[in-house]
């Protein structure tokens, strides 16, 4: 009903409502020294059929903001903005109808496969429950779609796979199997968290190769979660770069990588060592850490660390604005950057 | 193509190598088939007096091998149905016991909150009423019959389970299994039965193992007090009983029927212990 009579005044666009639209959205959890934000107003977009990558390093937020989609925040976030999936407002759903869209709408895979799955179900059993829970289908004809989806994700031997413990299975097929169990109803949003870190480097390019022909095969929409700015330049149509809670830039993968307007992307983009240039002596990092959640500064958060600091950096905390169409940054320095890379030369 | 080793077959095959658990199994084994068989086959019966002869000490010559009572009653017999009782109390004590344990601390630990506190209180309070005289007015008021003691040692002895299952709960729900599953839309009911329940069976099975002795040793007790099983059908409570006051001129109506019931305990306990060895996945 909300969301009716925000449409009537024209807030929301009814007629054609992104697949999945972020506004403002802000997480924070109390604590005893206040309350400490872990996501301060995010807004994302999301198209259908686009993969989004959201990067940043630990403890930018990028796992909150996927498990709020899904409204798992923990019991004591208080979660402030709005998440609109085709123009549905996911915050303060209740959880009857959220129900409804987890796991049938929008899935999700985990970082870790082995954690992930139940280690007293079959796989089997763990894919076709979704479908039972969410379609009804059960019994053979749930077993045999799970069969043809494990197929489809290469999965060697899918039939026997499928009465086997995920102990029994290697690391890129208990991943296949997660993310079995994330398409067995066919979402229309795939939720990714940071799939590819916990699994041998080979096997890592064998599960982004699978989410690559996924994205041809059935045009899911993909939000990956990580930190492997590789994984994004391989997969990704847009990225955002996220910094202590906030989005600090964003814009299609190629730009992003080819022109950085933001410090940090250029320092993240820095420390990854090259392969096709001489080694550096030593490896490139960024100083300083990643702020305390608890005691930010009043300005940018980055600020700290940043190399071209301006002095109203460290007082004013700059708005996310489009400098140029499609490439939105959050930072109040408008100069060429480059500092780094002449640094390293 | 590797051989599908399944949870149960992993246990089992942990289990055989654990050697007492696999004696204390075979023994009990042993007992129930005898106490299954023996009265089926016996042309004799545990109850009918025979006075020609009272208080036979156990011989092999004669029939009675491990002697008579002092109604001359065949002590093999009788002790074979005392295992059979106590044997049935305490299995389906346990289970119902398990069934309720379960079910109550599998919902407290899920539900969590508000449910939870006040499922557990209603525990605590339980547990703070003293049992023996609450089975004792039990039998008092519902008549001294053997599905009662069933009902009642069942109804007193879930608390244990209930608490150590909540437990369990509370710590699987942080697993990240379980959010991957709320994740895909799983909930309620579907959650108890299908995530956690599951992952409970191990410490559960082990635990009903455990819970027999004590309930076979209850059941006794209350036989010793005479709340138990009434004559003439035996449990090795009351055949105790009835052996200790015989004991300075018949000591083997005491000995026989303690040796089973210390038999049975010992064995139960030392199967619970392999049991939980054997389920402890961390021990692959």
């Amino acid at each position: 009903m909300a969301c009716a009579m925000l449409s009537t005044r024209g807030i929301v666009d009814v007629s054609d409502p992104p697949l999945l639209q972020i506004r403002g959205l802000s997480i924070s959890y109390p604590s005893e020294r206040g309350a400490i934000g872990a996501l301060r107003g995010i807004d994302l977009e999301l198209a259908a059929g686009e993969c989004l990558s959201v990067v940043g390093e630990s403890g930018s937020g990028k796992t909150q903001l996927l498990l709020a989609i899904l409204g798992l925040s923990a019991p004591s976030a208080q979660v402030r903005g709005s998440i609109r999936h085709r123009g549905q407002e996911l915050v303060g759903m209740r959880a009857a109808q959220l129900n409804r869209i987890r796991g049938k709408r929008i899935g999700m895979v985990f970082q870790d496969p082995m954690t992930a799955l139940n280690p007293y179900l079959h796989v089997g059993a763990q894919i076709t429950e979704v479908l039972r829970q969410h379609e009804g289908v059960r019994g053979r004809a749930a077993e045999q779609r799970a069969i043809e989806l494990l197929e489809s994700l290469h999965m060697p031997e899918a039939a026997q796979r499928m009465r086997q413990y995920p102990h029994e299975l290697s690391g890129g097929m208990r991943q296949r199997a997660m993310i079995a169990i994330a398409l067995i109803a066919r979402p229309e949003i795939l939720l990714a968290d940071e799939p590819s870190t916990a699994l041998d480097v080979t096997v890592q390019a064998q599960v982004l190769s699978l989410f690559r022909e996924l994205r041809e095969r059935t045009g899911t929409a993909i939000v990956l979660v990580t930190h492997d700015l590789g994984v994004t330049a391989e997969l990704a149509d847009r990225v955002a770069v996220m910094y202590a809670g906030r989005v600090v830039e964003q814009a299609d993968v190629r730009t992003l990588f080819e022109s950085p307007r933001h410090p940090y992307t250029e320092a993240l983009q820095a420390s990854i060592p090259r392969t096709d240039a001489a080694l550096p002596t030593h490896l490139p990092s960024i100083a300083g850490t990643s702020p305390d959640p608890a005691a930010l500064p009043p300005g940018c958060a980055f600020a700290p660390r940043c190399l071209y600091r301006l002095p109203v950096c460290q007082m004013n905390p700059p708005a996310l604005i489009e400098s140029t169409a499609a490439h939105w940054k959050a930072c109040h320095y408008d100069g060429v950057l480059g500092k780094i890379r002449g640094d390293a030369a | 193509m590797r051989p599908t080793h399944g949870f149960w077959r992993q246990a089992f095959e942990r289990l055989r190598r654990q050697r007492m658990s696999v004696a204390a199994g075979l023994v009990l084994t042993a007992i129930a088939l005898a106490c299954l068989l023996i009265p089926m086959l016996s042309s004799s019966d545990y109850y009918t007096p025979h006075y020609e002869y009272l208080s036979r000490t156990p011989t092999l010559a004669g029939g009675h091998w491990l002697g008579t009572d002092p109604l001359g009653r065949d002590m093999l017999l009788r002790v074979m149905w005392g295992c059979r009782i106590s044997l049935a109390i305490g299995i389906t004590a346990s289970l119902i016991s398990v069934l309720i344990g379960v079910a109550w601390g599998a919902i407290a630990g899920y539900a969590g909150g508000a449910t939870d506190s006040s499922m557990m209180r209603a525990v605590d309070i339980l547990y703070s009423v003293p049992y023996v005289p609450f089975v004792i007015v039990l039998t008092l008021l519902f008549g001294r019959q053997v599905w009662l003691l069933f009902v009642a040692i069942g109804l007193v002895s879930w608390l244990d389970i209930a608490r150590i299952v909540r437990g369990q709960t509370l710590a699987l729900k942080q697993r990240e299994f379980i959010e991957a599953a709320r994740v895909s839309g799983t909930h309620g009911a579907a959650m108890i039965t299908r995530h956690i329940v599951p992952n409970l069976i191990g410490i559960v099975i082990v635990y009903a193992t455990l819970t027999i002795p004590t309930v076979i040793l209850f059941e006794a007790l209350l036989s010793f007090l005479g709340l138990g099983v009434q004559s003439p059908l035996a449990s090795l409570g009351s055949l105790v009983a009835d052996g200790a006051s015989e004991m300075q001129s018949h000591p083997h109506l005491l000995i026989i029927p303690a040796v089973f019931l210390a038999l049975i305990t010992y064995c139960f306990n030392y199967l619970g212990d392999g049991l939980r060895d054997a389920f402890d996945p961390r021990d692959r």
